[in-house]
């Protein structure tokens, strides 16, 4: 028989969709304060050139773009604390963190299955491997982006962080590349929802998902 | 491990019913949260500016400075560089300077100001500020804009400063207020920073006396706090209690500037 599963809880949904336009802001105002001093290059490729700033209306909101990050910071702060607190305590945790030692080798077997390059899943249960990898890996991604958003934020006060980080400069680079990180992210989610459907991505939003005969749950 | 997540098992017709019920109510609310998300940032990015910024995000930066505040320490220092380390430091503002004229000779500097609640305003030369212990320090100088350059620079400690020309009585105040001559530029400080014992009134940049652009003949060096409160060419320092007011808050930074 077909049944509704209660696949994302409520708590957890509210965290996620949270999260959505907090890091879009954060990562919006974070560009208005790169703009100031733009130096990163891949190679002879600028990463953000001027044109690009322009057509985003990014430039010359230096203070605007801080008095966002520095306000909407503690949101985004919060929302994170309190949902690994409660993925802790509720027990989700033991779905989202790759705990078994098989974890890398089938987060590359979901790779190769979903680019058609091998038949089979890898054996899983509410999500796979490369799932809790990426699931995991973005709390980590969120943490070193708070720490070294501190470090460069205060450099004097909290020397010993960004000496942790090393250096200003150093701290200033992590926090870039992490955002960066955010986008691919992004992109990758969003695609991959898209690829997994409307029964999925309602699942996100109301929770509940139709499960038919003989489907894992 | 079994899904510990809770479960409907219904005979097909109603189980279609219950989740067109549950979809209903999930996008209905998930419509109202946007709704109000989108309804309460408009407000706060609508509501009346508070010297460039809407007032709940000011509120937000002035709590974030008072809560940094509290936790400046004379022991929380800017890292120390060696003399390799130094780079070279740009020109990035020239306000509150006037032009050099045509000879290129900088306008008169006839000291600055000091004033404060129960001093009498008096005008003090280069000579008082080095009449004091000298210092120097080879230290990270930030700007707001996200760039920092590594400077060596000469002066006496605010600190020590301050216990020389406030009078023995005088209470401590809570801010000092420092401005060019004339106040075109200003800043405004708290005063655990200003006291910090890096916090300089100096007269030289790596071993040479400072050039006009870098706000010769004595300017304020406070590597706590970005480039916008290193303020060039000193006209005026005030002790005050009441929170100063300052350039580049008034443009929409945020009042503390502190690293």
């Amino acid at each position: 028989m077909p049944k509704l599963v209660l696949k994302h809880l409520l708590a957890i949904r509210w965290f996620h969709w949270v999260n959505f336009p907090i890091l879009f802001l954060m990562i919006w105002s974070g560009l208005m304060i790169y703009w100031a001093y733009p130096i990163y290059h891949l190679g002879p490729i600028q990463l953000f050139p001027q044109w690009l700033f322009a057509l985003a209306g990014l430039k010359f909101r230096l203070a605007e773009g801080m008095a966002l990050h520095f306000v909407f910071m503690w949101i985004f702060i919060a929302n994170g604390i309190l949902y690994v607190g409660y993925t802790l305590i509720s027990g989700e945790w033991r779905y989202l963190v790759p705990t078994q030692k098989t974890a890398w080798r089938d987060a590359w077997h979901v790779v190769l299955h979903d680019l058609h390059l091998r038949k089979e899943m890898p054996p899983q249960e509410k999500y796979n491997a490369a799932q809790q990898i990426s699931y995991t890996g973005i709390i980590v991604m969120g943490l070193g982006s708070f720490v070294t958003g501190l470090a460069i934020y205060k450099p004097a006060q909290l020397f010993w962080l960004a000496t942790l980080c090393g250096g200003y400069e150093s701290a200033r680079l992590i926090h870039f590349i992490l955002t960066m990180g955010y986008i691919g992210f992004f992109a990758v989610h969003v695609g991959q929802v898209i690829l997994a459907g409307w029964n999925n991505f309602r699942s996100m939003v109301i929770g509940w998902e139709l499960v038919k005969e003989g489907e894992k749950s | 491990m079994t899904n510990r997540h809770p479960q409907i098992v219904l005979p097909d017709g109603e189980l279609q019913k219950d989740l067109h019920k549950k979809s209903r109510r999930g996008f209905l609310l998930a419509s109202l949260a946007a709704a109000g998300a989108v309804g309460a940032y408009k407000a706060v990015r609508l509501s009346a500016d508070d010297n460039d910024v809407p007032w709940p995000q000011r509120r937000v930066l002035d709590f974030n400075g008072k809560l940094w505040r509290s936790y400046v320490d004379n022991d929380h220092l800017m890292p120390s560089y060696s003399a390799s380390d130094i780079g070279f430091l740009k020109a990035n503002g020239q306000y509150g300077l006037d032009e050099e004229d045509d000879q290129g000779n900088q306008p008169a500097w006839d000291g600055f100001q000091l004033q404060g609640p129960g001093l009498k305003p008096i005008t003090l030369q280069l000579a008082d500020v080095q009449s004091l212990p000298h210092h120097q320090m080879i230290t990270k100088f930030c700007c707001i804009e996200g760039w920092s350059v590594v400077q060596q620079w000469t002066g006496a400690r605010f600190a020590d400063f301050t216990r020389k020309f406030l009078p023995p009585g005088a209470s401590p105040t809570q801010y000092v207020y420092m401005a060019t001559d004339g106040e075109d530029y200003y800043v405004g400080l708290d005063m655990k920073s200003a006291l910090h014992p890096q916090t300089l009134l100096a007269w030289a940049q790596n071993g040479k006396p400072l050039t006009y652009e870098h706000g010769a003949p004595l300017r304020l060096i406070i590597p706590v706090k970005y480039g916008i409160k290193n303020l060039k060419r000193i006209g005026l320092i005030r002790y005050t209690n009441q929170r100063p007011s300052d350039y580049w808050y008034e443009q929409g930074y945020d009042w503390f500037a502190g690293l």
